[in-house]
């Protein structure tokens, strides 16, 4: 019998973690879009590390600062009683460093590729960055927003080594449907891996059919508009 | 408040100035400019592409840091670097009209004007300058689509939603054919005599200068090389000067019809009554064009 426990764990981390990320990555990528200054090339470096880097590293960094071990961890559970490793806020924070990149690169590629006096067309008309951003930038790069959207859900649903390092596999808590498949397989029960394994394929399928279908959709209204 | 921050009736409604150092394909450039402008005056702004004609508008607009300089609006100080006062572009009472036209695609023609507003409540003018830049038909529809020069009255129109000060175009009309750009300069007259505005304007046309401006400056490498009305400051343009015959001298209203004889062919030329204090039938006369302001020289 599939349990479903997984898929649904698996769902409700990708879609909080998709929230997050529009609230921290819109900010983020606004200012390092319009920033000259030197450090964004660093931050830029930061943000896409996870794109490159093995998860399991990252995954092995988090538990380190997250361990109630170490100072941070110690601070965290002493402070507010809050504990991050083997939990499922845990696995939150890990996916929000993890998925960042997928937020924040096709935000950064929307606001670039603005017309670049849009934003100075609305300062001269005496509106504050906050009202550009929410009337003007924001609703001009619909198409970036949808995509960050989808791309770091469906990116965070895909997470396994970082899961594995620091949330372990707690069935209601931290094993998530791709933990569950390398479980069952472990334990020889193939078809109920491959339960999981094809319900993730199709998932992730329709995910990113939904991703280019919009793409398309935006590029061509926009070359007709 | 200190003595100089009240406006006395003599003060110009523009004083600019303002240094930087610009860093042009010709290497490094001083941009060094001083002027005054009176109320309801439209300054042109004419000199080679690299003079510095858009930074002065973007200095003006905030848009630019100026290294030094002191800018006033009336009452207002925009720009004092020695007391570090920079208003943010937001509060400098300004429309900008930029070459590109920077319209915003996501919102309809309306739309655009409407985000203007500084309050909702001002919809009104909103009517007003559709219906002045006859745009009405045009109101609901989304901007991208349109022509150059109906994007064009958009942004003209936007810029001066907000009942600005200041109007400043950067090259307005340079995308434009020259029938368009006619019609164009018609609804800019249009608009400045009905707000009344004070305008300065980025402009390398001279029909253009000579139709809309009563001042120009204009700019070489950073510095004013001339400064005057546009019939002074182009007075050696073409520089077309010949001599002939003044034959007679008709009166007509309140200006003088003149016939020159020059070397056979006969010219006619109307000239205000005042200028013609000094001509005499049968005396010489030095005639001196720039084709488009004739002026004669007795």
């Amino acid at each position: 019998m599939i349990d479903w426990l997984p898929l649904w764990l698996s769902l409700k981390l990708a879609f909080i973690t998709m929230i997050i990320l529009l609230v921290i990555g819109i900010p983020l990528a606004w200012q390092l879009a319009y920033s000259r200054r030197r450090w964004t090339a660093i931050a830029e470096a930061i943000i896409s590390l996870p794109m490159v880097l093995p998860p399991s590293v990252l995954g092995f960094y988090l538990l380190l600062a997250f361990s109630p071990a170490g100072s941070f961890g110690h601070l965290l559970d002493h402070l507010f009683n809050i504990r991050l490793v083997f939990t499922f806020p845990g696995l939150i924070v890990a996916s929000l460093f993890y998925s960042l990149p997928f937020m924040v690169n096709p935000l950064l590629a929307g606001f670039k590729n603005l017309p670049p006096h849009l934003l100075e067309a609305s300062r001269t008309l005496g509106k504050s960055s906050w009202t550009t951003l929410r009337r003007i930038l924001l609703p001009n790069i619909r198409a970036s927003l949808i995509t960050g959207a989808i791309l770091s859900f469906a990116h965070t649903i895909g997470e396994f080594g970082v899961v594995m390092m620091i949330g372990g596999s707690i069935p209601g808590q931290t094993r998530v449907a791709s933990v569950a498949i390398y479980d069952e397989q472990q334990s020889g029960n193939y078809s109920l891996a491959n339960h999981y394994a094809i319900t993730l394929l199709a998932l992730s399928f329709a995910i990113l059919l939904v991703v280019y279908t919009v793409n398309r959709h935006f590029s061509q209204s926009k070359s007709i508009l | 408040m200190t003595p100089d921050q009240t406006p006395t009736p003599s003060q110009p409604f523009l004083r600019f100035h303002a240094t930087k150092m610009l860093h042009t394909a010709q290497g490094p450039q001083l941009f060094d400019l001083n002027f005054e402008l009176p109320q309801g005056q439209t300054l042109a702004i004419y000199g080679p592409s690299g003079a510095g004609k858009t930074t002065l508008l973007r200095i003006l607009a905030g848009l630019t840091a100026a290294d030094t300089g002191h800018i006033r609006l009336a009452d207002e100080t925009w720009l004092d670097t020695h007391r570090h006062i920079d208003l943010p572009t937001q509060r400098r009472s300004i429309g900008f009209v930029f070459q590109d036209f920077a319209l915003f695609p996501n919102l309809t023609v309306r739309g655009n004007l409407e985000y203007a507003l500084p309050t909702k409540n001002d919809t009104p003018i909103v009517d007003e300058l559709l219906a002045l830049m006859e745009l009405e038909e045009l109101q609901h529809r989304r901007p991208t689509l349109l022509s150059g020069g109906q994007q064009q009255r958009i942004a003209i129109a936007r810029a001066i939603a907000r009942r600005p000060r200041l109007l400043l175009l950067d090259e307005p009309l340079s995308a434009l054919d020259d029938e368009m750009r006619h019609k164009l300069q018609d609804y800019l007259l249009k608009i400045q005599r009905h707000f009344r505005l004070t305008t300065l304007v980025v402009s390398h046309h001279l029909p253009e200068i000579f139709r809309l401006s009563t001042n120009v400056i204009h700019l070489e490498k950073g510095r004013i090389e001339r400064q005057g009305p546009p019939s002074e400051v182009f007075a050696d343009k073409p520089n077309i000067t010949f001599t002939g015959t003044i034959i007679d001298l008709t009166p007509v209203k309140d200006a003088i019809l003149v016939r020159i004889d020059f070397a056979g062919t006969i010219i006619q030329l109307t000239i205000p009554a005042a200028n013609a204090a000094t001509l005499q039938p049968g005396r010489p006369v030095t005639i001196t064009s720039t084709l488009l302001n004739p002026e004669l020289r007795g």
